[in-house]
């Protein structure tokens, strides 16, 4: 009896976990998913019924694989450029003595405590036609230019709050690495950049994957930044599911849209998966 | 000229001196352990050799040249780690090849002597490993041998058997001697362990505090010792008293012998015995207060506990140190 139930209650307890699983993500999401099958009627909105039209439109209209392409065009430069900035950072953070490193980890985190309304207008006021980085081009002579309402300032926001996501994970395995391992590669001839590239980054490599796929999945389905600093012009995923429930109503598409990104999202981040287990399971563990 | 020579090497942190005023000339081929307890001096000593710390004061002359301040990869030193540091994503063919491609060596001559380093330390069936899949013991030789592959005019051991279980520890205490000989490199050793430093060591430092307390070999070392801390240091002593005013006197476990009682210099009351295998070992309370006393194990039975027996020993064994000498 005791045996019995001692061998059943880790399964109690995830009970809590389990039910806010269910009630909370998987029963939307399926929600979603039939949602996505339903037939549509201009007057009267989601009428039930099987239909792949909307995968099919979906797939085959141009405009939709426009947003769909930008949308993979600005998650993987928001993925790049978080590389080439938060992994150096990462590095040079977990080099940082005592009381500079936290300081400056707090820095890094800021973005995350700012609220996205206030983060995101600040970056239209920086970036606006009369903002002060275009008054600085009219004093450097260069003229005014339009800088809101375009892909660079949707990737410049998204880099700026993802860049946590990605120095995070970085920084963990760096704080896993024997800094002996590096003086080796130094005592064997290696200069400071081959030690880095040779020994330090195959090393981190995982880290900066798992980073790569969170800031590629945030930025891939991020809503507020580009639909504030994107405009109505410039639209992402998200924001033309946004679109289509409540502008159009066309509940069915925005669904199928939606279960697309997923699905794309969900291949990115199995290939990744793949990638990583064969390659660093057998080495690093 | 010697052919490593520490002339008045210093480390200050601060006003903290982790090394201080370290001279030590080591001739080709010599095996040369840095031995003291935590937090002596002998591992920054150590890297201020393999160029990882930078010398406060004094210089270092390796051959004839000055590398006090050459940057840690111009100096072409093998370094084994604490640690191992091997390159985990790197197979064991990858880390031990890994100098050999700093240098630029060809890749034909590079299999060569990779095969060759490998076979020297016994693991050239395992080549394709990742260093994970290998116990402590093959990681420790994959060091030796990355370390040994490019030919370094001085191999640096940090600690290199501290992580291996008392058993391996020995075997490899020989191999490392046995290779040492075999290729015949200066080597400089660290460690705390006086078993270890007696058994490889052509000569042993013995550092306390940041000081070199005694440089000599294990014999000397152990059977005359320049302090008090060395001789506590290196192995079991017995302090006998002496009438005030004079030195005190010391006279390690093994040098004495137990007999029967009023036949030796002075009876003693066996207080505890311990059995270790090869020998016994006896704590023992006489007029001279409590002594010890370890006896090889020949077979014949030992003195059970409260016997009263003779303790003897020969005066030339006896050792006069000064207290505390610096």
């Amino acid at each position: 009896m005791m045996a019995a139930a001692k061998k059943f209650s880790p399964v109690w307890l995830t009970l809590p976990s389990l039910a806010l699983f269910l009630v909370m993500l998987m029963t939307p999401l399926t929600l979603t998913l039939l949602l996505s099958f339903n037939e549509y009627d201009n007057m009267k909105g989601a009428v039930g019924g099987f239909t792949l039209d909307h995968y099919w439109k979906v797939i085959s209209d141009g405009f939709y694989l426009e947003i769909f392409w930008r949308t993979l065009k600005i998650g993987l430069l928001t993925t790049l450029i978080c590389v080439v900035v938060g992994v150096p950072e990462a590095y040079i953070l977990s080099r940082m003595n005592r009381p500079w490193r936290s300081l400056f980890l707090m820095i890094v985190l800021t973005p995350l405590l700012v609220s996205v309304v206030v983060r995101t207008f600040g970056w239209s006021m920086l970036l606006g036609f009369e903002g002060p980085i275009n008054q600085l081009f009219v004093a450097l002579g260069w003229g005014k230019s339009r800088l809101l309402y375009t892909e660079g300032a949707v990737i410049a926001a998204l880099v700026h709050v993802m860049l946590p996501f990605m120095i995070i994970p970085v920084w963990t395995s760096l704080q896993k690495l024997d800094p002996q391992v590096e003086q080796a590669a130094l005592s064997f001839g290696a200069s400071r950049l081959t030690a880095i590239t040779r020994v330090v980054l195959p090393q981190i490599m995982p880290g900066i994957l798992s980073g790569g796929l969170i800031v590629f999945g945030l930025a891939a389905s991020s809503f507020a930044i580009p639909g504030l600093l994107g405009g109505r012009r410039l639209k992402m995923v998200a924001t033309t599911v946004y679109d289509q429930y409540l502008h159009e109503l066309n509940w069915p598409m925005g669904a199928s849209i939606a279960v697309i990104l997923l699905l794309a999202n969900l291949v990115v981040m199995l290939t990744c998966h793949r990638v990583v287990e064969g390659q660093y399971r057998r080495r690093l563990g | 000229m010697p052919f490593l020579e520490l002339d008045n090497l210093t480390k200050q942190y601060g006003h903290l001196y982790a090394v201080e005023n370290v001279s030590l000339t080591v001739e080709q081929g010599e095996f040369i352990s840095l031995l003291g307890p935590s937090g002596c001096g002998k591992t920054t000593t150590l890297q201020m050799i393999a160029g990882f710390v930078e010398a406060t004061a004094g210089a270092i002359r390796l051959q004839g040249r000055d590398i006090t301040h050459a940057p840690a990869n111009s100096r072409g030193l093998g370094i084994v780690f604490q640690s191992y540091a091997l390159f985990p994503h790197m197979t064991v063919a990858g880390n031990v090849s890994f100098g050999l491609e700093m240098q630029k060596v060809s890749k034909a001559e590079r299999a060569r002597r990779v095969d060759h380093a490998l076979t020297l330390v016994h693991l050239d069936a395992y080549a394709d490993r990742y260093p994970r899949e290998l116990s402590g013991g093959q990681r420790q030789r994959v060091a030796l041998a990355r370390a040994l592959v490019i030919q370094p005019p001085l191999l640096l051991l940090d600690e290199p058997l501290s992580n291996l279980d008392a058993k391996l520890r020995e075997a490899m205490q020989f191999e490392l001697r046995n290779i040492q000989q075999q290729v015949g490199t200066t080597t400089i050793m660290v460690t705390h362990d006086q078993a270890e430093a007696f058994s490889v060591s052509d000569r042993v430092v013995v550092m306390q505090s940041g000081k070199v307390m005694q440089i000599d070999t294990p014999y000397q070392v152990y059977e005359h010792p320049a302090t008090d801390f060395i001789s506590r240091f290196v192995g079991k002593t017995n302090m006998i008293p002496s009438a005030p005013g004079h030195p005190q006197r010391h006279i390690r476990p093994e040098k004495l012998r137990l007999v029967a009682a009023g036949s030796g210099r002075v009876n003693a009351t066996v207080a505890e015995r311990f059995f270790l295998g090869s020998q016994w070992f006896y704590h023992l309370t006489s007029d001279l207060g409590e002594l010890t006393v370890t006896i090889p194990n020949d077979g014949s039975a030992p003195q059970a506990p409260g016997t009263v027996v003779g303790v003897q020993w020969d005066e030339a064994n006896m050792r006069t140190l000064a207290e505390g000498r610096a």
